[in-house]
């Protein structure tokens, strides 16, 4: 059991928690993830660390509520325990000063983007950072961002904030403007992902890509995780999950991350139901 | 009762196992096996004719007094027949559950030879479960504390024997696993109606009762290496199993509905898919659809079981060899025929083939023959020119077999290894390359069985009780 120390939402449906977990803190390093379970009877869910501290021993984690899991996780508070968390888990990411390196995270991806886009500046690198969110709300970790890159563009879906557009338009403008760029990293939802590696492939720009497979144990003991890339299999919780974007046979990934669909609509829908139902009792008590 | 005459004895036939209809067993995950009641058990006893040289014990890996605690129970002495069997086996009930009797003990019992073997394992497993659901286990004479400490790596049986022994010499001991659940195979990978999970808990709570520490989701290698064990503990075991699916390699194999058995199984066993919304990991719907498991080991009989509990219309197990070449368990292989498997003898995969949304379809099977005997002494298949056939499926699980997980070599490299990732040791002692650092079961031998997991659990206690005693000598 962890406790949590801090929970706070940081756009709508995605949460950030602070959970103890000293040994993690004091060993993670940026790319790699822990493995979390709720209750007694929940699934293990991979979740990218964004930050550690390791004086205070915790690890910070972002979540945004999808399916059953994440939205039961949302509903904790500080001073909660989680089941289990395990850690920390996978590769970390190559950090290396490549020269310019761009930082893209989409949505609920700029909290793994983070961590990676920190390290990079670190490392000697000149970081831009692109963050993209369907509306305002919806971009994080903007102040968090700006400490380490030298130039930070948030992006917009709908212009309510920032550069109207993705982020690969944002990202293709630059290149169209000639700018030297020698390394990209692009951490968000798989469209996004593939699309960023359509745009960097003409210019041969090294570019990475963080993996979001459907995991199990997440220590290479299922085989559940496995990726395509450059036609080899790979299990992304150990080999990963970064890989070359350019390599990655994302369709396969996109259809085998449907496998559960069906299933994950019947967890949330009756998670919903019941959480109605018991607020309703509440309700009821309350009168 | 008079004594009976080795005449009398022989005369009685093996007594079998009661157990659950297979069209009602097929509908649960419940235990198929009953388990003898006391009248059985003690009929069944009567059955050895306690021979002069019990070459029995010659066919167990860690040497159980067989004739001994068979002669107890006769006698209705149930406590001290659990006593005996625990000098030699940590882990009865499991192990008469899930031993390849007929390959050891049994195989070479006298009374194999004109008819059926005493059911040892039956036996063996009915004195355990006597003891827990009886008198509960007890807290053996325990040797005053050392003050030394030992970690061991890995909650399998290699593990769990190997501080059930440590403890009670006196030394502290904790086990670091990697997953949430103590028991590895016990309980990730062996289904509830073969090895119900109550036991392997029982099992770990007796060992929390005597003191052993567990730290759960504790990943070594990756939240603390082994050298940073050794700064804390005087020695270390590592019994991490080999617990690394290995693929086909052949097309298509990354299609939905294509699975590995460990993954198959720890969908189902340790995260209890079959419970499904209870609990909250899913496994595919398997209602009404064709499923194939490649392999012929317990694995596979696990995992193409589990298939028919889900609702399979038709499991099948696909092997490259025969049925006499199957490595599974007699009882397993028998199960599965009666709860309708269907096996598929001399095909091996070539190509997985899918729909346009990427599940799989169909396998192509290359058929084969037998011909000669490879090194393993089994007959080697050879593919039949031109002879394929293409079987239409809904899924499929892979269970060919495991490799070593790379985690601790990777993060150890003065831990010799071999080709196989394999942990070196030495086979009396199982001492590692590194000075304090000892190993066994699965990560030694490649996937082995239980009961060798356990003796090398052993072994290593008995070594590492050698060490502490002087650390400087290795
Ligand atoms: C489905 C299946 C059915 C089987 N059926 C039978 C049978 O009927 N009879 C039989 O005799 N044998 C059977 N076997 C084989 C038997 O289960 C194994 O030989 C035995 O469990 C090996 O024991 P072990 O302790 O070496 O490893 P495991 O049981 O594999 O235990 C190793 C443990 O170490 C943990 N671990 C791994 N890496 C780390 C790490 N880095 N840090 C911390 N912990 C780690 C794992 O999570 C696991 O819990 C079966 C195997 C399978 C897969
Ligand atoms: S431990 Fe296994 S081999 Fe030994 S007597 Fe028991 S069942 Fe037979
Ligand atoms: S999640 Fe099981 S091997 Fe990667």
């Amino acid at each position: 059991m962890n406790k949590i120390i801090e929970a706070r939402f940081i756009a709508p449906d995605i949460k950030l928690f602070r959970i103890e977990a000293p040994k993690i803190a004091e060993k993670r390093k940026p790319g790699q993830f822990v493995v979390v379970r709720v209750d007694e009877l929940g699934e293990r869910i991979p979740l990218t660390i964004a930050d550690s501290n390791a004086k205070e021993g915790s690890v910070t984690i972002i979540v945004q509520g999808v399916g059953k899991t994440t939205k039961h996780l949302n509903m904790l508070e500080a001073g909660d325990y989680i089941q289990d968390i395990v850690g920390p888990l996978g590769k970390p990411s190559e950090i290396e000063n490549y020269g310019v390196a761009v930082s893209i995270g989409g949505g609920v991806g700029t909290a793994i983007a983070y961590p990676t886009a920190k390290a990079l500046k670190e490392a000697g690198n000149y970081v831009i950072g692109i963050i993209g969110g369907r509306t305002k709300e919806f971009v994080i970790l903007e102040e968090e961002m700006k400490q380490f890159c030298d130039e930070l563009y948030p992006t917009t879906d709908d212009g309510s904030y920032g550069y109207h557009g993705f982020v690969t338009h944002k990202l293709q403008e630059l290149l169209d403007q000639g700018r030297k760029v020698d390394f990209v990293l692009a951490i968000g939802p798989i469209p996004m992902m593939k699309a960023v590696a359509d745009v960097t492939r003409p210019y041969g720009i090294k570019t990475v890509v963080s993996l979001n497979p459907i995991m199990v144990d997440a220590t290479g003991m299922c085989g559940g995780c496995r990726v395509t890339v450059d036609g080899k299999t790979f299990f992304a919780c150990v080999d990963g999950p970064e890989f070359d974007a350019h390599k990655v046979d994302f369709e396969n990934l996109t259809k085998r991350n449907r496998m559960y669909l069906p299933h994950e609509r019947q967890a949330l829908d009756e998670f919903i139901c019941k959480i109605e139902l018991i607020s309703k009792k509440l309700e009821k008590q309350d009168a | 009762m008079p004594e009976l005459t080795n005449k009398d004895r022989m005369k009685i036939p093996r007594h079998h196992m009661p157990e659950q209809e297979p069209e009602v067993r097929i509908k649960n995950f419940n235990e198929v096996n009953y388990g003898y009641t006391i009248q059985l058990a003690q009929e069944e006893a009567e059955r050895c004719i306690r021979c002069k040289k019990p070459v029995c014990i010659d066919g167990c890996p860690v040497a159980v007094k067989i004739p001994d605690f068979i002669k107890l129970i006769a006698e209705g002495k149930f406590k001290e027949a659990a006593d005996l069997l625990k000098e030699d086996n940590a882990l009865p009930a499991i192990c008469g559950r899930v031993c390849p009797q007929e390959d050891q003990c049994e195989k070479v019992c006298v009374l194999a030879k004109k008819g059926e073997p005493v059911a040892i394992g039956h036996l063996e497993r009915f004195v355990a479960d006597w003891e827990r659901e009886t008198i509960g286990y007890r807290v053996p004479e325990m040797k005053p504390k050392t003050g030394k400490k030992v970690a061991i790596v890995g909650g399998g049986p290699a593990g769990l024997s190997c501080a059930k022994d440590l403890i009670v010499m006196g030394h502290d001991v904790t086990v670091f696993e990697a997953l949430h659940e103590i028991g590895g195979v016990l309980i990730y990978g062996i289904p509830e109606f073969r090895l119900p999970k109550e036991i392997v808990r029982s099992e770990v709570d007796y060992l929390r009762m005597l003191g052993v520490e567990f730290r759960t989701n504790y990943v070594i290698g990756l939240t603390e290496t082994v050298d940073e064990l050794m700064q804390r503990y005087d020695a270390v075991f590592i019994g991490v199993g080999a617990g690394l699916p290995y693929f086909l390699n052949i097309p298509g194999e990354n299609l939905m509905g294509v699975y590995s058995a460990n993954e198959f199984l720890t969908r189902v066993n340790l995260m209890k898919a079959y419970k499904f919304p209870e609990a909250d990991t899913p496994i595919m719907d398997l209602r009404g659809k064709d499923v194939a498991v490649f392999g012929g080991g317990n694995t596979a009989m696990d995992a193409v079981r589990t298939a028919i509990r889900l609702g399979a219309k038709r499991g099948m197990i696909i092997y490259r060899r025969t049925e006499a070449e199957m490595p599974a368990r007699i009882e397993e292989i028998k199960h599965a025929k009666e709860e309708g498997v269907e096996f598929i003898f001399l095909c091996a995969p070539l190509e997985f083939f899918g729909d346009d949304d990427g599940w799989v379809r169909a396998v192509k099977v290359q058929k084969m023959e037998l011909g000669e005997p490879d090194a393993s002494g089994r007959r080697k298949p050879i593919p039949i020119e031109g002879a394929v056939d293409v079987i239409p499926i809904d899924a499929a699980v892979i269970a060919i077999g495991n490799g070593s997980n790379p985690i601790i070599s990777k993060t150890t490299p003065d831990l010799k290894v071999n080709k196989w990732g394999n942990i070196i040791v030495d086979p009396e002692t199982m001492k590692t390359s590194k000075k304090g650092v000892f190993a066994g079961g699965d990560i030694v031998t490649g996937g082995a069985t239980v009961i060798l997991a356990m003796g090398a659990g052993r072994k290593a206690a008995k070594a590492i009780d050698e060490y502490l005693k002087n650390t400087d000598v290795w």
